[in-house]
């Protein structure tokens, strides 16, 4: 081969097509403000039904989690993601879709050994580095409260 | 490898799913099926259900059946090769499984024309890919919603089989070159043309240097999936070689989806993406003498999930054939 691997890694950038970053970023915007949007609006809802502010905003992040869900489970959460891309993964919808899209992909391999052991294939790492993430801040917290 | 006495591929077929029926050689499939799910339960049985859709579909059209063939090459990109194992469970005919990632159908193609130049009389070269079974295998969940990188290409839900055998009918399986493990250091799995562009260009200009050839002695060259981005980078390593690849290039991975309209960013890719286009498109083209010399390349990315996690350069692997409508001629 006549190319060197250096030469080629300059040849490839050539050629691949950039990231539409401005396409990307404001489908992310508006999707993702949708979503917010929504949020806010169940919020004031549920205030003005009557419920404390603690119960509320509980029942409004629920409501976001349970219609990501059936978003998911009837296929047109991912068409969303297409065009929303980050603005659909950061809210809590994208946290729903990231549990409920593996559980209905590996069912096939049975309750238990499928969706049981899969079910947090792309979720894990969140859950993991999150819960490991929230004890440290809870032991500098600690700390400085001590101080 | 140059065959002594060219053998010939007596009859082939392709089945593909929805998306494939909806593009540009929609009217070459034998076989759509509209919810790609093919009547089965799980993906994987679906892609093993459009092996043997293939496969009956090449026999039907010779008259011939499976007990008649001596020999299955078959291949897909599952795990331990299930698609083609299973499809052949019940075939009772000797069974070749393979592996050369989306490379495979020429390999089945090199292969069953090298035994059918030999001891056997027909041999049944297969392969398949399924988008939702390599989906769940080398990505994320089908549902999981998320965006493509443009260099990034779309899994053919698709499957060729090809019938070779020692006959007259045409076209003609001519040469053989099977392709050296090319690797430069591409570890992008989003750009896997790039990755498998150098091997393409090294089969390439290996085969035109022991054959004395050129691209302008053959009417179609066309690569297997390098895509949009894999395309180009070959056209440039050839020229470096000292080839122009000119007008005659094409890639399966171009010809199978309209890219703008169909959402598949790069192009297609997947072992059935080169089968059914050789099988569907090419091969009755060059039955009824609209093409003359054809040069078809697979390409396969060699890697699994685990290499790219552990952060392995991707390597390519590059089959070729050389067809020819005719039994004579061209070396």
């Amino acid at each position: 081969m006549s190319v060197s691997p250096k030469e080629y890694k300059k040849m490839e950038e050539k050629a691949a097509p950039k990231t539409k970053s401005l396409r990307n970023l404001s489908g992310a915007f508006f999707i993702g403000g949708a979503f917010c949007l929504l949020g806010q609006a169940l919020l004031e809802l549920y205030k003005n039904l009557g419920m404390g502010s603690p119960s509320a905003s509980l029942l409004t992040s629920v409501s976001l989690i349970a219609l990501s869900a059936v978003l998911t489970g009837i296929g047109v959460y991912d068409k969303i993601a297409k065009f929303g891309g980050g603005g659909t993964l950061v809210p809590i919808t994208g946290f729903a879709n990231a549990v409920v899209s593996p559980a209905m992909e590996y069912k096939s391999e049975g309750f238990v050994l499928g969706l049981g052991v899969k079910i947090f294939t792309v979720a894990g790492p969140v859950i993991v580095y999150g819960t490991l993430a929230s004890v440290v801040y809870g032991a500098i917290y600690y700390i400085m409260n001590k101080i | 490898m140059i065959l002594d006495s060219p053998v010939s591929v007596f009859s082939s077929a392709a089945v593909g799913g929805k998306k494939e029926g909806e593009g540009p050689l929609g009217a070459d499939f034998d076989f759509i099926n509209e919810d790609s799910r093919f009547g089965e339960k799980t993906w994987e049985k679906a892609e093993s259900k459009m092996q043997e859709l293939a496969a009956k579909a090449a026999l039907k059209k010779c008259g011939l059946s499976m007990t008649d063939m001596d020999f299955i090459f078959a291949g897909d990109l599952l795990n331990q090769c299930i698609a083609s194992a299973f499809s052949a469970r019940g075939s009772k005919v000797p069974y070749i499984g393979l592996y050369g990632a989306c490379s495979t159908f020429a390999e089945a193609l090199g292969l069953s024309a090298i035994f059918a130049e030999g001891i056997a009389q027909n041999c049944l070269a297969v392969a398949s890919s399924h988008f939702c079974s390599a989906e769940r295998q080398y990505r994320f969940p089908l549902e999981y919603g998320g965006q493509r990188p443009p260099s990034s290409q779309w899994t053919a839900t698709a499957s060729g089989a090809a019938v070779v055998s020692k006959n007259e009918r045409p076209p003609f399986i001519k040469a053989v070159c099977f392709g050296t493990v090319e690797d430069l250091g591409i570890n992008d799995q989003n750009n896997m043309g790039a990755a498998m562009a150098p091997s393409a260009s090294a089969t390439l200009s290996t085969f035109f240097k022991d054959t004395y050839t050129d691209p302008s002695d053959y009417d179609l060259i066309v690569t297997g999936d390098l895509g949009a981005v894999g395309a180009e980078l070959l056209k440039e390593l050839m020229e470096k070689e000292g080839f122009d690849l000119g007008e005659n290039y094409n890639d399966c991975g171009l010809m199978l989806f309209e890219r703008e309209k169909q959402q598949v960013e790069s192009g297609a890719s997947g072992c059935g993406c080169s089968a059914a286009v050789i099988s569907g498109h090419i091969i009755p083209k060059l039955r009824c003498g609209e093409l003359k010399n054809v040069l078809a390349i697979s390409t396969g990315a060699l890697m699994s999930p685990t290499s790219v996690l552990q952060g392995e350069t991707i390597p390519g692997v590059a089959h070729l054939i050389c067809f020819s409508s005719e039994k004579g001629g061209i070396f």
